[in-house]
């Protein structure tokens, strides 16, 4: 049994690779079978947004987010796991976060890929706030509770 | 002993302000108990702690439920739900 991998959590303001991201995890070892990358992209479905703005809680969301991810690499053989979330403003089309969970075998990486995904957006402490195309605040964006029964499935009964 | 307050999103701009350092009053011991004693210090925090059920608490950067003992927290953050990922 190899070690559980220290997972990779970065929070900026700038954008990431997708690819370059996948061969940090992959590069130089053959025990990978099994790569699953999630990207969440600004999305505009009415032609009305400008930018969504993320504001985050400096220090708590590296925090929280490591602490998720390294409840992923205990709960499944993982090889290697990186989470990258952006803030500042974030225009349609352009990355949010990224997962990338890479294993030996695919169902590993899919159903921590998922997890991740699932406590991120109802745990870590991010907010999106609605910037328009004609100048004025969207507001903040609601949480939904769709989201937090997405989350509440990964539950052992005994929590 | 002074504690600092952080807000977030809209629970910041209704208080009007990012943070703040308090002195916390004697018999506040809870989370519920501090939620209660703020929206008693004007109308930015009543605006914004006017449903306490919704306001989400972090005690030196870690998510606690509102009965969570504040005894020696340096730092508490109010936040809403949030909408991240």
């Amino acid at each position: 049994m190899s070690a559980i991998p220290v997972p990779t959590v970065r929070i900026q303001r700038q954008d990431f690779d997708v690819a370059a991201e996948i061969a940090g995890l992959t590069q130089g070892r053959a025990d990978i079978g099994a790569v699953v990358t999630f990207s969440g992209l600004c999305r505009d479905e009415q032609g009305a947004l400008s930018a969504l703005e993320l504001e985050h809680y400096p220090g708590m969301a590296e925090a929280e987010i490591g602490r998720i991810a390294t409840e992923a690499a205990e709960r499944w053989p993982l090889q290697g796991l990186t989470v990258i979330h952006r803030h500042g403003k974030i225009a349609p089309g352009d990355n949010i976060v990224l997962v990338v969970a890479a294993s030996a075998h695919r169902q590993a990486a899919f159903e921590a890929a998922n997890f991740l995904m699932d406590y991120l957006k109802s745990r870590a402490p991010f907010w999106k706030k609605e910037h328009r195309t004609d100048g004025s605040e969207g507001g903040w964006v609601e949480a939904k509770e769709t989201d937090a029964q997405a989350a509440r499935r990964w539950k052992s009964p005994s929590e | 002993m002074t504690t600092r307050l952080i807000y977030f999103a809209w629970v910041r701009e209704r208080i009007g302000m990012p943070e703040e350092n308090v002195e916390l009053p004697a018999g506040i011991e809870t989370v519920a108990d501090l939620l209660r004693w703020l929206q008693s210090r004007g109308e930015g925090y009543q605006h914004a702690l006017q449903y306490p059920d919704v306001i989400r608490v972090a005690i030196n950067q870690e998510h606690v439920d509102h009965r969570e003992k504040i005894s020696g927290a340096r730092e508490i953050a109010l936040f809403p739900p949030m909408t991240g990922g």
